[in-house]
């Protein structure tokens, strides 16, 4: 009994629930992914799941194309976010308090239904579904998602530091390249893989938007899974590991801090 | 003085125009992000299957979403709009308590914990939010299947409280450092147990932390879509999200979730109006 109570006064054990609750759901699922990556069905090693995915150019393209798409919709995102939170947070446009709020706002609202919503107002005009309407859709759906982090550093930041900036002379512009622009950086790491990440991984935006006339890399993994039956797992837990590495890098080049800014965003 | 005069008044009015330019802007962004919106709102005043056709004002959408029964197409409202709406809140609220109940537990020996130990669990807990959640879902799909567990609610549950505690942790954890570390100390040499010091003193301290995690947790159970998808298993479960997916695949989508999204959407902007009412007049006061 006092073992017991030793044992509880450190508080340090007081994590070790969720220590063993990450490991059994956290870890174990990722290296599974890589044990069936590299397995056959009946569990022998092999690397066939990566030759096919290689050797068949539809695979590839798509690949490709998806992170091409996702690559342009963080771009898109930046450009339409980034002037967005600054306005919002800069003092200079006297923006009232309610407009931030008005962008997280859609959110609440299914992001399925938004995207039929979307699909809908297309066919209300009658514009064709197609690469034009992915895009459109997927910034739609992510531009939040860039514009918080934004908005969030923009804010935090120290004026004083823009004023000195003007007092030791710097024109308008250098103020901004110079001073603003650096200081936001954080928030725009955060904010692109923020879009990035979802963008480059989903797959029912696209079936949606396009009426499955565009096929992303998400996708081919959902129809190994969905579709493919028992024989096809192997392979879509290849597909799901060269996305692993593809988001493993992604979050590389994101700093240290970037999941406080997160958190900060959203609530 | 005339020219300086002059000057301040260019300036003022450069200053003026900028900002309208900057609030059209803003409102530019917010139309794009609300047409669709507006779209469903004003199409559950009409009974049309499909969302664009419009065949006169009606309520009928809002009486079939509460009565369940369609009068005047004498059919009843698809059951399993209320199951799969039934189902998100359910997981939502289960997902949202253990992860705050874990979460804040961790957040706390993650604080008490040395450096080294510390950067691992917090780089763990990271995982979870950064993978997308295709990975989330296939990778407990696999561990599943795996270990023979047949999918359902409790894979889901799980599943969501997967990717909603470290966001929990994240919310608690600034309130930690905020604390004075003594007084949990102080109550123990006192004579409190271990479990009052942490009811009495510690929950008090942490509370709005623990709130804002769980409100947090219930908001990204309920917009969930492909963890869900990987997770729920054959059996007939179906969240709000994958009843959607499943029903814009067959084509037509089921009219009443048009007036439920409207409600949902009007009660969090009436909400948040509040809230940010409030907040202003907190800001006045002080």
């Amino acid at each position: 009994m006092n073992k017991l109570t030793a044992i509880f006064d450190s508080r340090r054990t007081w994590a070790w629930p969720y220590l063993l609750f990450l490991i059994l759901f956290v870890v174990l699922p990722l290296f599974l992914i890589i044990f069936y990556a590299f397995t056959t069905p009946d569990r022998h090693f092999t690397i066939n799941n990566f030759l096919q995915f290689f050797h068949t150019t539809e695979a590839v393209n798509t690949f490709i194309y998806s992170i091409a798409i996702a690559f342009i919709t963080t771009l898109i995102c930046l450009l339409l976010g980034y002037p967005a939170a600054y306005i919002m947070a800069t003092a200079e446009f006297n923006t009232p308090q309610v407009m931030a709020m008005l962008f997280i706002l859609p959110m609440w609202i299914n992001f399925l239904l938004r995207t039929l919503a979307t699909v809908e107002l297309f066919n209300m005009f009658s514009i064709p579904l197609g690469e034009g309407a992915l895009l459109y859709g997927m910034c739609y759906d992510f531009l939040p998602f860039m514009i918080y982090p934004i908005y969030n550093t923009i804010q935090k930041m120290d004026y004083s530091l823009i004023e000195a900036a003007r007092d030791l002379g710097a024109n308008k512009r250098e103020v901004f390249t110079k001073v603003i622009l650096p200081l936001s950086a954080p928030g725009i790491y955060s904010g692109i893989i923020m879009v990035f990440m979802p963008t480059v991984s989903t797959f029912a935006i696209a079936e949606l938007l396009t009426r499955n006339k565009i096929t992303l890399f998400g996708s081919l993994i959902q129809r190994a899974f969905g579709e493919g039956g028992l024989t096809m797992w192997n392979y879509g837990a290849a597909l799901s590991l060269i996305m692993l590495i593809i988001i493993s890098l992604t979050s590389f080049f994101g700093n240290q801090d970037d999941n406080e800014t997160k958190t900060n965003g959203l609530l | 003085m005339e020219s300086s005069q002059i000057e301040a008044k260019k300036r003022q009015r450069n200053l003026l125009t900028r900002r309208i330019f900057a609030q059209a802007y803003l409102w530019l962004l917010i139309v794009f992000l609300y047409a669709p919106i507006l779209l469903i709102i004003i199409f559950s005043f009409t009974r049309s299957k499909v969302l664009g056709n419009w065949t006169g004002f009606t309520f009928d959408l809002y009486q079939n979403l509460f009565t369940g029964y369609d009068y005047v197409a004498q059919v009843h409202v698809d059951p399993n709009l209320y199951y799969s709406l039934f189902y998100t809140l359910l997981i939502a609220i289960v997902a949202a308590t253990f992860s705050t109940l874990l979460g804040t537990l961790a957040a706390i020996g993650i604080y008490n914990m040395r450096q080294q130990q510390r950067r691992a669990i917090q780089f763990l807990n990271s995982i979870p939010m950064i993978n997308p959640d295709i990975l989330t879902g296939i990778s407990l799909f696999l561990l599943f299947v795996f270990l023979n567990i047949s999918r359902g609610l409790t894979t889901v549950i799980i599943a969501h409280v997967v990717f909603c505690t470290p966001y929990v942790v994240l919310s608690v954890m600034p309130r930690l450092t905020k604390m004075n570390p003594n007084i949990y100390e102080a109550a123990l040499d006192l004579g409190a147990t271990p479990f009052q010091a942490l009811r009495k003193v510690m929950m008090p301290e942490l509370w709005p932390g623990m709130l804002s995690g769980f409100i947090l947790s219930v908001t990204l159970s309920i917009d969930d879509f492909g963890v869900t998808f990987f997770t729920k298993g054959s059996g007939g479960l179906d969240t709000l999200s994958t009843f959607i997916y499943a029903d814009a695949r067959k084509g037509g989508l089921t009219p009443e979730l048009r007036p439920l999204f409207s409600l949902i959407f009007v009660t969090m902007l009436i909400l948040l109006l509040i809230i940010n009412i409030r907040a202003n007049k907190q800001a006045k006061k002080n």
